[in-house]
């Protein structure tokens, strides 16, 4: 049985539905992320499962046991604010033992919680200090480590990463997750950033317009998308649209316009006639200047059209002469070379038959 | 344009922005403490006002007046009642106020300007013909003081005047007062970030710990700031119970006005002022003091208050 049972939960703002009839089982021990743009309705489910928010449908268990008739202050979940929400009056020692006061712990326990508390975080020695006198990434660490003394069941994270830059929070992450190894307790991360879900979480489940649009692990979830939604927010993602023409046991062809037949391998029931559209990472695509000759693969010609200098990549726009534009991502590894073409060389692009996920639509 | 020049007009600049308040300052306020200073050290005219400054190629200054503060224990009586008053209607303003911010603060934005509104309403009539007004609320036939003293009668109690006694001082003080403690009050509750009252909850905290532990301290700015401005025009003010206070009401504002323009004894009237104003500072300062103790240091203070 899952720790945290999120069954059939919708929440209507009016005539707005924020959560759309969302089931979801989140195990013991996990990192748990709920993915999505805003206004999805990540942060609403968060606040449900907190208490916040009151679902106008379905219910939330924890251990079995239905949450409903409690309020936040007596729930055995933990949240941790996007603003953090220190007590500005309050030292980091006062900030971290206020729930253990709120809690009844005997006053002579209080001192060594907050210091194991505290160095779990790593902040031993910031006691005295007062909230503004921290930096962003202290401020965090300490609104964790308050989260994280009275030991809860389950800690909810609302983008607690998204107000620090992007080295700080890159080292936050590793923290975050040597931290959740370490304590053990089921996190549960709000984030609207797809790279941070995938080096974060055992499982994702990426929300959309209040509803679950996929929920797996992140290597599935970035390799396989099963929506259309989700190849398009999870990463770059070529996507091409168009009429089934064929289809040949495991292997769909497309009509794409403007690039001609695509092949994709699909065990997607789908008949011939139907239309689909085929998901494909622009790292997933080869470009040469010739085509080598007899392979299965997909083949295109067409002309560079804008490239990307990223340093460790390149991305290349190659356009064909239908008007498709296909992004295709080169590692620029070869030493002495800093691109392979310019804009306006004749390329060859092409995938092999699996490189692509079909979704039927 | 050299940057000397650039220099100069900028200095310029600034003379022009700040120059026309601070001779304001200088001739309205500096210069007549300056002349009370003064006054205080000289003897009273023969016919009220002052002696000569300067008799018989002499100058005449001296502490007779000091003296006299000191020495008569009457006045230190006034004077502790002035503040005693003062402090009760600090209090009650506060007991009223609170409540009454922390809703304007809570209710939705559409409603708060008509709110704010309503509260500083009462400055549109004239402050006397509102003390005035409380003359006919309390006055003996009116329906206030007919229905108190049917209740008491009920009991068996003699009937008791409402108007010209300490209780219609404290009410008439506690209602010009109000207002201005209110808007320090919400202008503080109004800026405090629902997420730290949310993160509260969510550690545990029910209503009344995220009172005490987190809103409430969170507000001792604006209630430090509040208290300074009801309590030190209350510590001076002579009107209210000129007014509708009884013989036993007079306060050190009454005396000091009756020092002024009755017995005429201009340094000691300077000498009551004198004190009256280094007492509100004392009191002002030691509030300060407190309120930087309690909350740590002063800038988490002003954060809060920010």
């Amino acid at each position: 049985m899952p720790l945290l049972e999120i069954q059939n939960v919708t929440r209507r703002f009016g005539a707005f539905t924020a959560v759309d009839n969302v089931s979801i089982g989140i195990e013991a021990g996990e990192f748990f992320t709920l993915l999505g743009p805003s206004g999805c309705g990540k942060t609403t489910l968060l606040r449900t499962i907190a208490g916040f928010e009151t679902p106008d449908g379905g219910s939330i268990l924890l251990n079995g046991e239905d949450l409903a008739d409690r309020p936040p202050e007596r729930r055995p979940t933990r949240m941790v604010f996007q603003s953090y929400a220190l007590f500005p009056h309050m030292t980091v020692e006062g900030n971290v033992a206020f729930p253990l006061q709120m809690s009844n712990v005997p006053s002579s326990e209080i001192p060594g919680k907050v210091r194991e508390a505290l160095e779990d975080v790593r902040l031993t020695g910031f006691g005295k200090r007062y909230p503004h006198e921290l930096s962003g990434g202290q401020k965090q660490r300490v609104a964790i480590g308050r989260a994280l003394v009275t030991h809860p069941k389950v800690l909810l994270l609302d983008e607690p990463l998204a107000a620090l830059d992007a080295k700080l929070r890159e080292e936050m992450q590793l923290e975050l997750i040597n931290l959740q190894k370490e304590v053990g307790i089921t996190f549960v991360y709000v984030t609207h950033d797809q790279t941070e879900a995938l080096a974060l979480s055992h499982r994702i489940a990426v929300m959309n317009k209040g509803r679950v649009e996929q929920l797996d692990e992140p290597s599935k979830i970035y390799g396989f998308p099963r929506t259309r939604f989700v190849a398009d927010f999870i990463g770059h993602c070529n996507i091409f649209s168009g009429p089934v023409k064929d289809r040949d046991g495991g292997l769909v062809t497309l009509e794409v316009p403007g690039l001609g037949p695509v092949r994709v391998a699909a065990d997607a029931q789908v008949a011939s006639g139907g239309a689909g559209s085929v998901a494909l990472r622009p790292e997933k695509i080869r470009i040469q200047a010739s085509a080598p000759e007899g392979t299965p693969d997909n083949h295109y010609r067409g002309t560079v059209a804008d490239l990307l200098y990223m340093g460790d990549v390149t991305v290349y726009k190659v356009a064909t002469p239908g008007g498709m534009r296909v992004e295709a991502l080169l590692a620029n590894s070869q030493s002495g070379r800093a691109k392979f073409f310019e804009v306006g060389d004749a390329v060859d692009v092409s995938w092999p038959v699996d490189a692509g996920y079909f979704i039927a639509e | 344009m050299s940057s000397a020049t650039a220099r100069k007009s900028a200095r310029l600049g600034r003379w022009l922005v700040s120059g026309p308040p601070v001779l304001y300052l200088v001739v309205f306020f500096a210069v007549p403490t300056l002349i009370m200073v003064l006054a205080s050290f000289r003897t009273p005219g023969e016919f009220g006002g002052l002696a000569p400054l300067v008799e018989d190629g002499k100058l005449d200054l001296n502490l007779e007046s000091y003296a006299r503060f000191f020495s008569e224990a009457i006045y230190a009586e006034i004077f502790l009642k002035s503040v005693w008053y003062a402090l009760a209607t600090t209090f009650f303003c506060l007991a009223l106020a609170y409540p009454l911010a922390a809703l304007i603060a809570r209710s939705p934005k559409r409603y708060r300007d008509l709110l704010l509104l309503l509260v500083i309403l009462p400055f549109w009539s004239n402050f006397l013909i509102r003390i005035y007004a409380w003359m006919i609320i309390l006055g003996p036939n009116a329906a206030l003081a007919r229905t108190v003293n049917g209740i008491l009668g009920g009991f068996g109690h003699e009937p008791v005047p409402l108007l010209f006694s300490s209780f219609a001082v404290l009410v008439c003080l506690v209602y010009v007062s109000l207002p201005f403690m209110v808007l320090p009050l919400y202008a503080n509750l109004e800026k405090h970030d629902q997420a730290l009252l949310d993160a509260a909850q969510d550690l545990g905290a029910n209503a009344w710990q995220r009172f005490w532990r987190i809103t409430f301290p969170l507000s001792l700015p604006g209630v430090f700031a509040g208290s300074a401005l009801v309590f030190i025009p209350a510590l001076g003010i002579f009107a209210i119970p000129d007014i509708l206070g009884g013989p036993e009401d007079s306060l050190i504002g009454n005396v000091i006005k009756q020092q002024f323009l009755e017995t005429r004894d201009w340094p000691f009237g300077s000498v009551l002022s004198i004190v009256l104003t280094v007492a509100a500072l004392a009191i002002a300062g030691f509030a300060a003091w407190v309120a930087r103790r309690n909350l740590g240091t002063p800038s988490s203070a002003r954060e809060a208050s920010a």
